[in-house]
């Protein structure tokens, strides 16, 4: 909402300057967003007159013109078009300064024109800032003062408020609102507008009825006759309007569109002659269609409310009207119409045709139930100073069935103190929601408050503390801190904190990453093709639009932005929830995921250039893991579409698998265009933060036995089969398996693979003896042999 | 006995010259050694009276002893010497840089949730968390929010169906909480939320910690302070002004916005957060009695505070994941 602060203190007018002005409204809620002068700096411009004008004799497009200023004639060359003789215009004289964008000013002097010289100039409504463009000179009124300063004449020091208002505060969307809160704020009084009622000259009228009376429940409808649309709208209407952003069109508009601004009631004028019959107002039916104001035609919905006549629609409900019935200049007759539209049938229905207005944005929020009758009878009394005419009754229809009802609402005092921490005179109380219209009746309790009926945003005794502390001023208000009864926190210690594996992928090099929950769709279908994503309706771009069912669709995403930038090694893990559709159900699941790619070891003096490989991140998360104490994990070969079917492993706590990992797959690779092989990882977050806690078992003092042993076996063998088959065979004082070599080439057959790896025997209550060990390394070797094919090296 | 002096002499300028151990070790055979020549000398004790017996010995084994101090005095000396060569010949550059993987960090936003966590936590709140894609009832109609209702179009909801909709905010969290527990309530919701809009100042995925507490006596000055408390603990100053201008959320009343003073915004004051006490209908929807017990609930947008803490100047950096933004919160 715009407002002139000039206008405002026509109503009201506290001692304040225009900065305390705007600090005590913000600090009330109703946040300021802007302050602007109504002009641009400029000075020395006063009311000139045309005096006579004639064609330039060497430019078809410039006029020489004599224009006085009251006591003087000057000869003036103009390029505007609707300079005329006994125009009265802005007439920047020589020495005056009009503004220009860096602020310096700009000083007007004796110029020549093709040839002809010019001593001075006649300004445009943009010249002097008051507007972003202009055609033509600025007209002013046929009884403007020559020679009086421009400022003066159109009260130019003033400024333009606009406040960002919440949409509980429908009741500020107009002067008299706004002048009403600052009354309050201040404690003074607001001088009330006289609106008479003027009766009626002619019996015309339309008959209304009302199909729809749940949505609309009050219509006024009134003909005036014979009204002169080409009269000119006064000049301090046209500035209020302009100063509160809204252009002047023709003088029906004007006053429809002062009265909103003034009162906060939406109206609107038809032509009467394009009227067919009765009004109806009713639900738009199938189909129907309705060409606006604006130019567009729009096809109706049915929960749409309209303002029909006999033959068609001609306005969609407090939103717009229709291009056909509006006032024209051919027209003579209107019929002015007032409505209340309850605000839950006008929500949301501007928005369904792309449509916001400020009849619809009003509306919306609620207009007052009980201002029609005043706003009719203020536009028709400025319609017919303006322009003439006859004005018919008032005609009123209304269904007092679906009419709103004032709310009565409960104060107590003892609630006022309990929330907020302060006790206030009764009297204060009182005076505050007297001042802002509420009708307040003292009881045993507190007090019984009467609503008025522009504040639909109060119903509960909540919502008048509110205004209590609003009024008072929310930083005159108490500060404390809570006090409660402290219960120490239960911090299991078998649970791992997020924070602690977060740190832990820190300390290993990896950058936290934070990316999109949505991703682009062709990539997460490359990513995990099995999986239909869900898909947003209304996303912000294409390329986020689904949610994602891993983090990995992110993560290469952020790995590739990066290996672009001349990374040459990238590390990111990230954690947050990603979205399974399964049996019509949405999972949701916390994850830990991560990547590496690129060099082991940053590039440096030492020369370790190796590339990171599968093994790199396998034993980053093994360490992760193990920091949740006495839980193992299992490794074993694993599928999953994104990753290379040779180098991708699922992982499992018992049964149950909680993550992958593996090498991206080559083809996926080349489809993202990544030229460095990415490793990743993802594993279920509520599954890896539940640790054992600790339990001692006694050191052993018996000496260990070890012994190293090497196998040939099939390559495919999986050194998994092979521990496995060890532990078996190794008797129960097998502490430690351990490979310490992995061999191919000279000596060992094609296709083939030598393992070396060293045991480790200690038993807590005495030495074993070489016999023990050897029948053991025997059974392992047994074993090995018969079900892997392996061989002992000798 | 004559050249016994002599002999000494002789071996302690030996004993000087001698260049490293082996040569050492020569003279104390070549002088001491069981055929040495002051070993020698010994020998010919016999042939002397019982008289001047013990006399002569005592010399020799003096002149041995003065021998065999030189010796080990020379010997360390070397020994010493030889050390430090070999230490100087193992020095390296120090400065050069160690090796092996430097180390990562956290996600700024991580960073200062982390520390806004923290500071609730010492005060008694838990963290409760929740699901992002949420229903119109968690996200809207239990914070009174109705359909139609014009701050709805304030919320610039994402949508999937009529049903699911990204969270906007993470008070549905709060919601929760209340459903399935009773008061008291201390409770604070970090988490990412949605909204469909972007533009510098804008992501349409931003991270909230909300803050929740319901009791039986709960004020708006309590709200106030815990606010004030907070704000000025994150930025670590102690005399920040804070304050608190009316506004309008559906799920609290009274509400407010709460700004604190900031000398390069044009107002002087910058907008940090919301909060107000919980509206009753919030906590009737949520199963708690709102004559018995009150409270207030406040919300933070995340990024915003990294923003200012750390003068990141575009909102639209933090979900880049570029690792050369990343490693300046290291």
């Amino acid at each position: 909402m715009k407002f002139s602060e000039s206008w405002l203190r026509e109503w009201v007018s506290p001692n304040l300057t225009t900065q305390e002005l705007e600090a005590q409204v913000t600090m009330a809620g109703l946040e300021v967003d802007a302050v602007d002068p109504v002009a641009a700096e400029f000075s020395g411009i006063v009311v000139g007159q045309v005096v006579t004008r004639e064609q330039h004799p060497d430019a078809d497009k410039l006029s020489l013109c004599q224009v006085t200023d009251g006591t003087e004639n000057f000869q003036i060359v103009c390029g505007a078009a609707n300079v005329r003789e006994g125009l009265k215009i802005p007439f920047a004289k020589i020495g005056a300064v009009l503004p220009t964008p860096d602020g310096k000013g700009f000083k007007i002097k004796k110029a020549k024109l093709r040839g002809v010289e010019s001593f001075g100039m006649l300004c445009a409504e943009s010249e002097m800032g008051m507007a972003e463009s202009s055609d033509g000179l600025m007209e002013l009124a046929a009884d403007a003062p020559v020679g009086q300063d421009i400022r003066e004449y159109l009260n130019l020091e003033d400024t333009i408020i606009e406040v960002d208002l919440t949409p509980n505060r429908a009741d500020c969307l107009s002067v008299k609102g706004l002048a009403r809160e600052v009354g309050t704020l201040n404690n003074i009084d607001v001088k009330p507008l006289n609106i008479e009622t003027m009766a009626a000259q002619i019996d015309d009228g339309v008959a209304v009825t009302l199909s729809a009376s749940d949505a609309c429940p009050k219509y006024l409808g009134r003909v005036v006759k014979g009204v002169n649309v080409s009269a000119a709208t006064p000049l301090w209407m046209i500035e209020k309007l302009r100063r509160s952003g809204i252009r002047s069109i023709d003088p029906i508009v004007d006053v429809t569109n002062y009265v909103l601004l003034e009162l906060g009631q939406p109206m609107h004028a038809f032509d009467l002659a394009k009227l067919d019959g009765g009004i109806n107002v009713r639900y738009a039916t199938e189909k129907e269609k309705l060409a606006l104001l604006d130019g567009q035609e729009v096809e109706l919905n049915t929960d749409t409310l309209v303002i029909a006549d006999a033959s068609k629609p001609l306005a969609i409900a407090g939103v717009m009207g229709g291009e056909h019935s509006g006032v024209t200049t051919e027209t003579q007759d209107i019929f002015l119409e007032v409505a209340y539209f309850n605000p839950v049938s006008i929500a949301g229905k501007a928005r369904n045709y792309g449509l916001h207005t400020d009849s619809s944005h009003r509306f919306e929020r609620g207009v007052d139930y009980r201002l029609q009758n005043d706003a009719i009878e203020r536009a028709t009394q400025l319609i017919v100073e303006i322009c003439g005419g006859q004005v018919g009754p008032v005609v009123v229809s209304q269904d007092d069935t679906h009419m709103p009802t004032e709310a009565t609402v409960e104060l107590r005092a003892q609630r006022i103190i309990d929330v907020l921490a302060l006790e206030l005179p009764a009297s204060d109380i009182e005076t505050m929601l007297t001042r802002l219209g509420m009708q307040v009746t003292a009881n045993d309790t507190g007090w019984t408050v009467n609503v008025p009926s522009y504040r639909f945003d109060i119903s509960i005794e909540a919502d008048l503390i509110e205004e209590i502390a609003r009024i008072h001023g929310y930083n005159n208000l108490p500060v404390s801190t809570p006090m409660a009864a402290l219960d120490l926190q239960s911090e299991p210690e078998v649970e791992t904190p997020i924070n602690t594996l977060k740190q832990y992928w820190v300390s290993r090099g990896y950058q936290e990453a934070i990316t999109y929950s949505f991703v682009d769709p062709k990539v997460q279908k490359l990513v995990d093709p099995e999986i239909d994503g869900l898909t947003l309706a209304n996303p912000i771009s294409a390329d986020m639009s689904v949610m994602r069912s891993t983090l990995w669709v992110g993560l290469i995403k952020a790995a590739e932005h990066n290996l672009k930038r001349q990374q040459d090694t990238v590390r990111l893990f990230e954690t947050g929830l990603r979205f399974v559709p399964k049996d019509g159900e949405l999972i949701q699941e916390p994850m830990m995921s991560g990547l590496i790619c690129g060099s082991r070891i940053a590039k440096g003096w030492t020369n370790d250039s190796e590339k990171v490989d599968f093994y790199d991140l396998k034993g980053d998360i093994e360490a992760m893991l193990a920091v949740n104490g006495g839980v193992t994990y299992r490794f074993e070969a694993g599928e999953h579409p994104a990753l290379h079917p040779g180098q991708c492993a699922a992982i499992y706590q018992g049964d149950k698998q909680v993550g992958l990992m593996g090498a991206l797959h080559p083809v996926l690779q080349k489809q993202l265009g990544i030229k460095t092989p990415l490793f990743v990882f993802e594993l279920l977050l509520d599954d890896i933060t539940q640790g054992q806690l600790p339990e001692f078992g006694s050191v052993s003092k018996f000496p260990e036995v070890s012994r190293d042993l090497a196998f040939v076996l099939e390559e495919t063998t999986q050194w998994s089969q092979v521990e496995q088959a060890i532990r078996n065979k190794a008797g129960n004082c097998l502490k430690n398996v351990t490979l310490f070599d992995v061999y191919r080439g000279q000596g060992i057959e094609n296709g083939r693979k030598s393992l070396a790896l060293g045991l480790t025997w200690q038993d807590p209550s005495r030495t074993l003896n070489d016999e023990e060990i050897t029948s053991w390394v025997d059974a392992i070797v047994t074993e090995l042999a018969e079900g892997l094919g392996a061989q002992l090296r000798g | 006995m004559e050249n016994l002096q002599h002999l000494v002499t002789e071996a302690l300028a030996k004993v000087e010259q001698a260049q490293d151990v082996q040569l050492l070790d020569q003279v104390r055979v070549d002088y001491l050694g069981k055929k040495g020549a002051i070993t020698a000398l010994l020998k010919t004790l016999g042939k002397l009276s019982n008289e001047e017996r013990p006399a002569a010995g005592a010399k020799i084994n003096e002149a041995k002893q003065k021998v065999e101090d030189a010796i080990r005095a020379k010997k360390a000396n070397l020994e010493n010497a030889a050390l430090a060569e070999k230490l100087k010949s193992e020095s390296i550059d120090v400065t050069l840089p160690g090796r092996g993987q430097k180390s990562g960090g956290l996600h700024p936003v991580t960073r200062t949730l982390q520390r806004i966590e923290n500071f609730f936590k010492h005060a008694g709140y838990n963290v409760a968390v929740g699901p992002e894609v949420e229903d119109n009832f968690h996200n809207f109609d239990a914070l009174n929010i109705p359909a139609h209702h014009p701050a709805r179009a304030m919320h610039d909801t994402f949508y999937f169906d009529a049903q699911q909709l990204l969270r906007t905010h993470t008070s549905p969290v709060q919601i929760r909480t209340m459903e399935a527990q009773n008061p008291p309530i201390r409770i604070i919701c970090p988490g990412r939320v949605y909204r469909c809009d972007s533009d510098q100042t804008h992501t349409p995925m931003f991270h909230q910690v909300e803050g929740l507490l319901v009791d039986k006596k709960v004020s708006f000055a309590d709200l106030k302070g815990t606010v004030e408390q907070f704000l000025r603990t994150f930025f670590e100053d102690e005399n920040l002004s804070v304050r608190f201008r009316p506004s309008y959320f559906p799920f609290t009343e009274p509400s407010a916005e709460f700004d604190i003073q900031w000398a390069s915004s044009k107002t002087g004051w910058l907008e940090v957060g919301g909060c107000g006490m919980v509206h009753p209908n919030v906590l009737q929807a949520s199963g708690v009695d709102p004559e018995q017990y009150m409270g207030f609930a406040f919300g933070l947008g995340v990024e915003r505070l990294a923003m200012l803490r750390y003068g990141v100047n575009d909102l639209r950096l933090f979900f880049e994941n570029d690792v050369k933004f990343l490693e300046q919160f290291n």
